[in-house]
Formats: C-alpha cells, structure tokens, sequence
C-alpha cells in the first residue's frame, strides 16, 4: 500500500491548478509519476471518497478532493461513515495510530 | 515594546463556509466576538499581524514538513479551497518580507524554523483575516506549525518558540500583534466531525489564559489523540501564543461548541504586558 503517494498525489490536486486539470482531463498519464497500487489508481479514479479515508487518507486532504468531486459537507461526513460500516477501520495513517 | 497585541481564536472552515447551517444566536455571537477582536487589534495600532496556525497540508507535505515554518514575502495569496466551499473570496494578502527576516533571523538564535517565500493561505489563516483584517490592508506573517503529520513538534517547544517570537518582537521598533489560531478538542473531516469535548476543552483554555506552562506541557500526543481528536494537536498554537506572553494572563471573550462549525469555537486575549 502506497499511502503516502496517494496523498502526495490529492495534496497536489488540491494546491495546483495545473494538476488538478490534468487529474481531471489527463489521469492516466498522471498517475504514472506516483508509486499506487491497482486498489488505489481505482479508488481515485472514481472519486472513492469512502474507500479513500478508509485507506487512510487525511481528512484535511480528502475534504478538500471531496469538494473537488462535488461532495456537499454533510454527503461528505455520510460517505465516510458508510464506508466504514462496509469496509472496516481505517488501515493506515493517523487514524489508524497504534501509539507504543 | 513591539509586542503590541495578542490573542487566539478558531480558524474552521465551516465558520464561513457553513454559516447559514448553524444556530443563529451562536453564530452571531462568534462573529460579533471575532469583530470584537478585531477592533482591540486596530486599537493596538500594529504595524504587523503575526498569525500562527496549523498546517493542514497546504502548503507542506510529507516529502519536507518543516516543524515550524515563518513566511517571508511581501505578498500571499488565499484561500487555497475553493472560494464557495470556504466562502471567502480570492486575494492577495500583504506581508513584509523584510520584517520577516528580522524576525527569523532572530527567531533562530533560540529555534530552528523554516521559512517560505512563497505561501498560499487556506482556512487555518484565511478563516480569521476574513474576520480580523477584512480589508487586507494590514501585512501578515504567517507561521505554520506541523499539527497533522506525526512526528509533531514536542508542546514545550512551542512554547520555546513563543518565548523566541517575543524577543523577536521586542528587539524591533515595529508594532507587532499577535493571532494563534488552532481547534482545542475536535475530530475534522472525519466521521466523528462535529464531536467536541466541551469539558476538555474548557480546562486547557483555563490553563491558556492563566498562563500554568507547566500544565499547557503536559499534555501528550497520546492522550491528546484519546480525549480531543487529532484536531486537539492544533493546541500548539495557543502554547506557543502562551509562550510569548509568559508571565501575563487572559481573558476568554467567547467559547462555545458550534458542531457545524466542527469546533469549540473560542476567542480569546492574553496581555501583553
């Protein structure tokens, strides 16, 4: 699992215009510069915001994409409460901390 | 004397973004406190608005996260978020590039911090120069201090940075306020948004504005994480706003649970004298 390029890679789309463009009309060339798995390439590919979190993305880069995806706040808290009820806990990042 | 003003307050997106979903009494009260605020900063006469906020990964990620960073332009631009999600429109903020580094440069006698001479603003510092410099007349400097991805700078250090921020601005002829702007207990763009720990929240602003280091240390990550949500590590901005009034008080103006807003939404002062 590649979390950190699935982040690095919404992070850009959030901040540069430029790449969120190519995100939107060039996706397939785009994601070949970042290291992601086939489960996360589909996820973003179809605006997964449910699956997303549950891979571990941050919120404060996963609301702004679900803004970016046409989410409404409260579709938005609802599509990652379902997610959890289908896919599990969060498997990875801060939500997913085990502290020692 | 430089150090002219200083104060805390939250910084939410939905504060602006989801204004008209939220109880109405509450919400006016939060915005007739943010004004408040406003005019006791202009009454101060500053000739810079420092605005120490949290880093939502706007402008930093994971590949070079500076602990701390400070701003050093002559402008800014912001918001970062879409203008209607956020509702607030695009500007151009002014800095002080010069200023700035006079600060760093001072700063980093007691501190290791980063600069940036390029910085878009997203919530965390456009949410309250929509309400404290609405005209964007006044220059800002922006810090930035790492509260989303671990490992975070140690609390006592924000308070280390706090007491250097101030002798930065006391050794310049500047008039200086400044703003930390954070959430204490809160759960952001998670499931659990709008989940806030009003008791939490309510005895670190007693130990904020009574100034207790000792206690304002003493929280760690771990229980952090536990009690107030990983919002709650956004208490770094108002350790290192302590920090910088060390040995004075304050005053709560506002607090109150605004779930919509995601937040205990507080606004607050410490003397500065």
């Amino acid at each position: 699992m590649s979390l950190y390029y699935v982040q690095k890679l919404l992070y850009q789309v959030n901040r540069e215009p430029y790449i969120r463009k190519r995100f939107d009309t060039d996706f397939d060339q785009l994601i070949g510069d970042y290291d992601l798995s086939i489960d996360e390439i589909t996820a973003l590919r179809e605006g997964d915001i449910g699956l997303l979190y549950i891979m571990g993305v941050n919120g404060q880069i996963l609301m702004h994409f679900a803004a970016h995806c046409g989410l409404e706040w409260s579709t938005y808290l609802a599509t990652l409460r379902q997610a959890l009820v289908e896919h599990g806990p969060v498997r990875a990042g801060l939500y997913a901390t085990v502290w020692d | 004397m430089s150090l002219v003003f200083a104060g805390a307050c939250s910084h939410g997106p939905g504060i602006t973004g989801r204004a008209e979903q939220a109880d109405v009494s509450l919400r006016n009260e939060l915005y007739a406190n943010f004004d408040r605020l406003r005019r006791a900063i202009e009454q101060s006469n500053p000739d810079a608005l420092v605005v120490i906020g949290a880093e939502h990964f706007a402008n930093f990620f994971m590949d070079n996260m500076p602990a701390i960073c400070m701003g050093m332009a002559d402008s800014y631009t912001g918001p970062i978020e879409d203008e209607q999600w956020l509702g607030i429109d695009s500007a151009q903020i002014p800095g002080n590039e010069a200023l700035s580094e006079q600060l760093i440069k001072s700063i980093m006698q007691d501190i290791d911090l980063a600069y940036a001479q390029e910085w878009k603003f997203d919530h965390g510092i456009m949410v309250p120069l929509h309400f404290l410099t609405p005209r964007y007349d006044l220059p800002v400097i922006p810090v930035n201090i790492n509260c989303q991805g671990p490992p975070l700078i140690p609390l006592h250090r924000c308070y280390e940075f706090g007491r250097a921020l101030r002798r930065a601005c006391d050794e310049r002829p500047e008039r200086i306020a400044i703003i930390g702007t954070g959430g204490i207990s809160h759960w952001p763009a998670t499931p659990d948004s709008g989940q806030i720990n009003e008791q939490w929240d309510r005895q670190f602003l007693d130990h904020f504005v009574n100034n207790r280091r000792e206690q304002l240390v003493a929280y760690t990550d771990e229980q952090t994480y536990q009690d107030a949500g990983q919002g709650g590590f956004e208490i770094r901005t108002f350790v290192a706003i302590a920090g910088a009034t060390e040995g004075s008080t304050g005053e709560i103006w506002f607090y109150a649970p605004i779930p919509i807003f995601a937040v205990g939404c507080t606004i607050a002062t410490m003397s500065v004298e």
